[in-house]
């Protein structure tokens, strides 16, 4: 990509980093942490981030 | 001498590894969804995809129903050897350390590569010739051996790093060229190579057949 966007004529690309996204829908946010460590990340290689929006606002 | 071969859902070389371990002993399929290891001796966990890999290989299968019994099996000291997806689903239960990361070139690579014999002392290769480099294929897409320094450190002194792709031949980019690991305590080993598909010279090599060979020499 890093390469690919320069070729189309987008200059100005100094770093690409392509993460995942996992939306979920869930009545009790306060346990999103310990889903990452159990099962949505591997802490040994990846890091997460927790965003949570209230009432259906995603 | 018994082995047990875990399908799951996505499973792909489950065949022929427990056609390779029928080479050596006797072979059983085991599922997934099952909570029972019919007795076996080994348990190999096989290559493929389980459950499509969807999230991070392995991540899904390593909460298969039958990995409890697998985790309970390994902590009693019973043989588990996993290979390419089975090496991942391994390092996400916690069984082996470190982890495996896309290839360095991001693309799938499929080809034979030559493997240096590390440690020759594990029930895995104890009847292999130290000196003796192995032909074995890999054949996958997120198989880079990643460890934290200390942990890396860790592994070197204690013998733990067992193969090692030989000079030039890191299909993609492990660090320190690792292809094959074992736990601290000596009875779970994890490879990326496939030994099962290097059993008969038909197929240009048989020289993954002396893992399987090696192992059922350990529990004679």
């Amino acid at each position: 990509m890093a390469r690919a966007l320069p070729a189309l004529g987008f200059d100005g690309v100094s770093d690409v980093r392509v993460g995942r996204l996992i939306e979920l829908e869930v009545s009790d946010p306060a346990r999103l942490p310990e889903m990452c460590e159990r099962l949505l990340a591997n802490p040994l290689i990846e890091d997460y981030e927790v965003l949570v929006e209230r009432d259906g606002g995603g | 001498m018994k082995f047990g071969v875990i399908s799951f859902p996505g499973s792909c070389d489950d065949v022929d590894a427990r056609k390779a371990c029928e080479r050596v002993g006797e072979a059983v399929a085991l599922w997934h969804a099952d909570h029972d290891l019919a007795g076996v001796d080994v348990v190999v966990i096989p290559g493929g995809f389980s459950y499509g890999d969807y999230l991070r290989a392995g991540a899904i299968a390593r909460f298969a129903p039958i990995m409890t019994e697998v985790i309970e099996f390994a902590r009693q000291g019973g043989y588990v050897m996993g290979i390419c997806n089975g090496f991942q689903v391994c390092c996400e239960a916690g069984l082996l350390p470190g982890a495996l990361l896309t290839n360095v070139a991001r693309r799938f690579v499929c080809r034979q590569v030559t493997l240096e014999l590390v440690n020759a002392e594990t029930p895995f290769t104890r009847g292999l010739d130290p000196e003796e480099l192995l032909s074995i294929p890999v054949k996958h897409t997120t198989g880079r051996y990643y460890a934290p320094p200390e942990l890396l450190a860790r592994l070197h002194a204690g013998g733990q790093v067992v193969l090692r792709y030989a000079p030039g031949e890191n299909p993609n980019g492990s660090l320190d060229d690792i292809a094959g690991v074992i736990n601290e305590q000596g009875n779970v080993f994890g490879l990326m190579p496939h030994p099962e598909h290097a059993v008969d010279m038909l197929t240009g090599s048989a020289d993954g057949l002396g893992l399987f060979r090696s192992l059922a020499g350990a529990l004679v």
